[in-house]
């Protein structure tokens, strides 16, 4: 027998289900949630909007951006990152940020932090352009990099830069939940005033014992290069001699990152290592590779590819604007069927060319002819 | 190449050429200025024309609480019908944005650069009988290649209408000034049908059951314009006026009927206004229709001089450009298929003048005279004869 509890979620489902489906008939071919949204844009449903609330320059270059969502939002785990759609001169961009507040926020906002990358429209225009007031299409939190619930865990966090984003969400979120563990914080900036979020953490390792932040400058001022203080297995046992028992947690740049696999690789603790990119990190491409010439079924389009350029760059600039997120192989957005003939995953350099495979267009380029189902 | 009939113009091919260069500048130009105010403009579009379309139903549903049953000071039917008429207005202007400047124009993938995930030529479905893929087809890809082409564009006369004095009449076309009033009221349902496959099975070539799945489609967008139309909103209306008549001594079948009665109107409104401005896109007096053999091989200079010649603007204002789809821009709609409609004032400047100074003719006029012409020409050629085309266009 099935009790009420158990039926309720389901049967209310269906019936809210079946209620907007007949709300649906009086907006055809639209939706009723577009002639909602003209009242508030939060109360769409059937593209998710943001509104910006607040905007705070962490850094000069480096600005959080402080986001109401609208109804049918999940919390996020801390950790996690979330796509967002930006508009500009009129044209429309997708791109994904970590969220670097905790859930346990208690106004409904969220917070993302984003550092302007160095010729970079897209993180430029959201640091200097997006203003109090402005919409943005959102999607929902997303990502597998986060804290377990349950096992206490004593974590190390390395991050770097604009890294530190995950790193606060989860840092806040233990917090809030008072259940701070034993924590050290190893953070690298260029100087003391480009640390993101730097009054919060000096505050933190201030008022809390069992937080232990390392601040690793970079640069002096007045120095033309960057000269001191890169990550190494010297530093790390000296700032966190009990590295090994711990559960690293790390976002940065490709070359910390790939300095830390090394050192967890040879310490034989690959597993206690987790890592959040930025940029996806690609594998070598083999000299002897080829492109090819790819065929978008639904589109009819024939277009010729090296090996290198990623599919989904390929069908923009045919002209075509297939579904796409973070353009970083992690959100599956751009997953498409794959046809028939190969493709090359950039990051791992593997080759697919099984018909019907998955193909994450944002980080696969042609391995000869191919042909893709969009 | 030299069996081929020229194009009615005493320009060289070279000179052709020439003139092709040019339309492309104005184009590239165009399309590269583009950016944050036209999204702002299409927005703007968008927003209002669905605030229009829901704040019209609600007038219609206020007007009823002014009916003569009520009673209060100010019922009426004059109250009634004057709140219904100002609700079914604004609905059938609301209509006709969403059919002429919205829809028409992001099918014609005019929008597609801003990659806006919700604006999109392959995703938008428009507030019509006809679904947007299948009108896409016989659109973009049928008409908007073969403008004004005998046996090749089925806008030429629609299959059922001589527009032409180079179609050979046929006793078929007597009636035709019926089919143009009739065609003029029920344009939604007769865009809706108008394809070549229904004309193929109509005329014997295919067989009824060859065309049964598409008819099913167009049947489900149909049915789903029928349904919001014509039950859904007349449908509410009656039910809340159900309890309501314990009180009120009126009829819920009047409710239902006023409410049905208004979206009737107000898609009547949108059929005429959009079969005048589309007649006069391509009918009017001085606009140039083609043979087959005069487009075979053609090249993209002599494809834009097609464009030109086949094709017709309408003056007015701004807001009459914006209400008509700016297709009171046909001249350059034509020419510039994918260009964002509000730009088309401004190619139109640059076209006009390179018109004159190819000596070349850019039709151009008034509402009452374009339509005017279009349909004595209808009345004209369902006879014998007609007056033909000059041998020579010029300005």
């Amino acid at each position: 027998m099935v009790t009420p509890a158990q039926q309720s979620p389901d049967s209310e489902m269906t019936w809210r289900r079946k209620l907007s489906d007949v709300l649906d008939m009086f907006a055809f071919p639209l939706r009723t949630s577009h002639y909602v949204e003209l009242v508030n844009p939060l109360w769409s449903t059937h593209q998710m909007q943001a509104q910006v609330v607040d905007v705070w320059d962490e850094t000069k270059d480096a600005r959080t951006i402080t986001l109401r969502p609208g109804v049918n939002w999940r919390l996020n785990r801390p950790g996690q990152h979330v796509r967002i759609g930006i508009p500009i001169e009129g044209r429309h961009y997708t791109r994904t940020y970590t969220i670097s507040s905790p859930p346990e926020r208690n106004d409904d906002c969220f917070t993302i932090t984003v550092k302007i990358i160095d010729g970079g429209r897209v993180s430029k225009h959201i640091v200097r352009n997006i203003k109090v007031g402005d919409y943005l299409p959102i999607g929902l939190p997303q990502g597998d990099f986060y804290l377990p619930d349950a096992s206490p865990i004593q974590p190390l966090f390395i991050t770097a830069g604009s890294g530190i984003t995950p790193a606060m969400s989860m840092i806040r979120s233990l917090v809030a939940q008072e259940r701070l563990p034993d924590t050290v914080h190893i953070h690298y900036a260029p100087h003391e005033f480009d640390v993101i979020f730097s009054k919060e953490l000096r505050q933190l390792a201030a008022d809390k014992e069992q937080y232990h932040l390392h601040e690793v400058h970079t640069q002096e001022f007045g120095e033309e290069k960057q000269t001191r203080g890169y990550f190494s297995q010297e530093q790390l046992d000296k700032l966190c001699p009990d590295w090994k028992e711990r559960d690293c947690y790390a976002c940065g740049p490709p070359g910390l990152l790939a300095a830390l696999e090394g050192v967890w690789e040879q310490a034989g603790h690959s597993r206690r290592l987790h890592i959040e990119r930025f940029l996806a990190d690609f594998a070598e491409i083999p000299k002897d590779a080829v492109g090819g010439k790819v065929r978008f079924a639904q589109s009819n389009l024939d277009v010729d590819a090296d090996s290198e350029t990623n599919l989904l760059r390929i069908a923009e600039d045919a002209g075509m604007n297939p579904p796409h997120g973070c353009r970083m192989g992690i959100c599956h957005t751009c997953n498409t069927k794959l046809l028939s003939g190969c493709v090359r995953d950039l990051r791992t350099g593997e080759v697919l060319n099984e018909s019907g495979a998955m193909v994450q267009t944002c980080v696969c380029a042609a391995a000869g002819d191919c042909e893709l189902d969009l | 190449m030299a069996t081929r009939k020229p194009l009615p113009v005493d320009l060289t091919d070279e000179q052709i050429d020439e003139f092709g260069r040019e339309m492309e500048s104005i184009y590239d130009d165009i399309m590269k200025s583009r950016g944050e105010s036209d999204r702002q403009y299409i927005l703007g579009i968008i927003r209002t024309q669905r605030s229009m379309a829901l704040i019209g139903r609600l007038f219609m549903y206020a007007g009823l609480f002014f009916l003569p049953a009520w009673s209060h000071a100010l019922a009426g039917w004059t109250a009634t019908l004057l709140i219904m008429g100002l609700g079914t207005v604004m609905l059938g202007t609301a209509k006709i944005l969403e059919n002429m400047e919205i829809a028409h124009n992001v099918l014609h993938a005019q929008w597609d650069w801003m990659k806006d995930p919700d604006i999109q030529s392959n995703t938008w479905e428009w507030d019509t009988m006809s679904p947007s893929d299948r009108w896409m087809h016989s659109h973009n890809v049928v008409h908007h290649t073969w403008t004004n082409v005998l046996e090749k564009d089925l806008d030429v006369g629609y299959g059922i209408m001589r527009v032409t004095p180079l179609q050979e009449w046929h006793p078929k076309y007597l009636p035709q000034p019926v089919y143009f009033l009739l065609l003029m009221l029920f344009f939604e349902e007769g865009v809706a049908l108008h394809e070549q496959a229904l004309i193929d099975v109509v005329e014997g070539r295919k067989k009824a059951s060859e065309f049964k799945p598409l008819a099913k489609r167009i049947g489900r967008k149909i049915w789903g314009q029928v349904r919001k139309d014509y039950i859904m909103w007349p449908g509410l209306a009656a039910l809340v006026a159900v309890p309501i008549s314990f009180f009120v001594p009126e009829s819920p079948l009047l409710v239902f009927g006023l409410v049905a009665g208004a979206n009737f109107i107000a898609n009547i409104i949108r059929n005429i206004w959009a079969f005048m401005i589309i007649f006069c896109g391509h009918f009017p007096e001085g606009v140039y229709n083609f043979t087959p053999d005069q487009v075979e091989g053609e090249s993209r200079g002599q494809w834009y001089l097609r464009q030109l010649l086949g094709s017709a603007n309408i003056t007015g204002g701004s807001l009459f450009h914006v209400l008509s789809g700016n297709l009171s821009h046909q001249i350059e709609h034509h020419l510039f298929p994918d260009m964002c409609s509000n730009r088309y004032p401004e190619a139109s400047q640059r076209v006009r003048a390179v018109a004159a100074r190819y000596g070349l003719p850019y039709n151009r006029a008034s509402l009452w005279r374009q339509f005017g012409t279009t349909w004595l020409k209808n009345l004209r050629l369902a006879f014998p004869g007609g007056r033909p085309q000059p041998e020579v266009a010029r300005a």
